[in-house]
C-alpha cells in the first residue's frame, strides 16, 4: 500500500461480501431444485380449501417432495392457529 | 467418437462466443475435425468473432428445414481447413430451431466423421439455449467473478442435470467444466472481485481455465480472428491452455497472480 492511497478513498473488501451472499442463495436454490414445477400452484390451491375451513396463515401450508432412495414422498404440513379452532366464512 | 461440447452461461455478455471461437480453433490446431454451431437464431455473432460473416450463405435453419445441405452451410475457416462453423439464422425467429431438426445435424456432423462440435448458446434459458445444451456429452460454463453471473450460472448447472438428453436417458452427470472469464489478478488481490478459489468452491465444478481480463480480446473481436491465434496475448495463451486440459492434458493454471509492484509502486501506489 502506497502513501498515497490514504489519501483517497479504498474501496471496501467486497469480494467476500459477495462469496457470502451466493454461497446463501445458491444453497437455497439447489434445494428447491429438481422439485416439480406445479407445488406453487399446489400449495395456493390447498390453502385457499383449507382456508374455507380454517383461518390459516398464508405460509401455515408448506408442501414438499422428499426423495427416499428409489422413493418420492410429497410432504404436506399445515400449521393450525393456536387456541379453539374457528371456522372461516361462518361455515 | 463425436464429442458434443456446449459453451454456455445463462447471463449474457460473459464470453461464450469469444470461448466458443477459441475452442474450437484450438482443438482444430491440435489436429480435430472441428464444428461449431452458433444457437442465437435472430443475434447472429460467432460468424463475426470467426471472421468469416461475408461468406455465410446457408444457416443453420435452413439446414433444419431442408432448404440447404450440411455441406453447403457449412463455412470452411479461412486458416484451418479441419475447421467448420454453422452461422446461425438473422431472419428467423427463435421457435425456427426444432429438437428433432438439430438432432438430425448432429447425427450428420457425426456420421461425417467430426471429433468435436461446439454449440455456442445463447443467454437465457428459452430454447435456443435449451437445445444447445440438450445433446451434450461435456458442458463448459462460462463464468465472470461477478454475483448475477455466478448465480445464472448454478441455474443452468441444475438445467444441465435435469434438461438434457443425457439426464433423460439416466447415463450419468455430464461433465461439466468452469472457465472463468474477465478474470482481474490485481482486484482480486485487492479483495474486490471474487477468486477462482471462490467460485470454484461456490459452484462445486472443476476450473478448465482462466482468461485474464485483456483488451486483446476486444481487439481480437474487432479483427475477426478468434484471439487464441494471437499467442503473443496472454487471452490467447490463456485459452490455449484450456484447449489442452479439454483434449486431456495437464496444464497449470497461469495468469491468476497479480504481478509483482516493484519499489516505487510500493511507495506511491498504483
Amino acid at each position: 500500500m502506497g502513501i498515497l492511497d490514504f489519501l483517497r478513498a479504498r474501496p471496501k473488501h467486497t469480494a467476500s461480501i459477495a462469496r457470502e451472499r451466493l454461497r446463501i442463495i445458491v444453497a437455497q436454490e439447489r434445494a428447491h431444485r429438481g422439485a416439480p414445477d406445479y407445488l406453487p400452484l399446489l400449495r395456493g390451491e390447498l390453502l385457499g380449501v383449507i382456508r374455507k375451513y380454517v383461518n390459516v396463515d398464508p405460509d401455515a401450508v408448506q408442501v414438499n417432495v422428499e426423495r427416499d432412495g428409489e422413493h418420492e414422498v410429497l410432504e404436506l404440513s399445515v400449521a393450525l392457529p393456536d387456541g379453539p379452532i374457528k371456522a372461516a366464512g361462518g361455515a | 467418437m463425436t464429442e458434443i461440447i456446449v459453451v454456455t452461461s445463462g447471463k449474457g455478455g460473459v464470453g461464450k462466443t469469444t470461448t466458443s471461437a477459441s475452442l474450437a480453433t484450438g482443438l482444430a490446431k491440435r489436429g480435430h475435425r472441428v464444428a461449431v454451431i452458433d444457437f442465437d437464431v435472430g443475434l447472429r455473432n460467432l460468424d463475426l468473432i470467426m471472421g468469416c460473416e461475408r461468406r455465410v450463405v446457408y444457416d443453420f435453419v435452413n439446414v433444419i428445414h431442408n432448404e440447404a445441405t450440411l455441406k453447403q452451410a457449412l463455412i470452411r475457416d479461412k486458416r484451418l481447413d479441419n475447421l467448420h462453423v454453422l452461422a446461425a439464422s438473422q431472419t428467423r425467429d427463435k421457435d425456427a430451431l426444432t429438437q428433432e431438426g438439430v438432432g438430425r445435424v448432429l447425427d450428420e456432423l457425426a456420421a461425417d466423421g467430426f471429433d468435436f462440435v461446439i454449440c455456442d448458446s445463447p443467454a437465457g434459458i428459452e430454447k435456443g439455449a435449451h437445445l444447445a445444451m440438450y445433446f451434450a456429452d461435456r458442458a463448459v460454463v462460462v463464468v465472470n467473478p461477478e454475483v448475477s453471473s455466478v448465480r445464472d450460472s448454478d441455474r443452468i448447472l441444475g438445467l444441465l442435470a435435469s434438461k438434457t438428453r443425457r439426464a433423460e436417458r439416466g447415463d450419468g452427470p455430464m461433465r461439466q467444466h468452469l472457465l472463468l472469464t474477465r478474470y482481474n489478478p490485481v482486484r482480486v488481490e485487492a479483495g474486490e472481485m471474487m477468486s477462482v478459489q471462490d467460485v470454484e468452491e461456490i459452484l462445486g465444478i472443476p476450473v478448465l481455465g482462466v482468461i485474464p481480463e485483456s483488451g486483446q480480446v476486444l481487439a481480437a473481436s474487432n479483427s475477426g480472428v478468434p484471439v487464441i491465434h494471437d499467442a503473443g496475448s496472454i487471452a490467447g495463451q490463456a485459452y490455449g491452455d484450456a484447449v489442452a486440459r479439454l483434449d486431456g492434458d495437464e496444464v497449470e493454471l497461469r495468469f491468476i497472480d497479480a504481478p509483482k509492484k516493484g519499489f516505487f509502486k510500493r511507495m506511491f501506489g498504483t
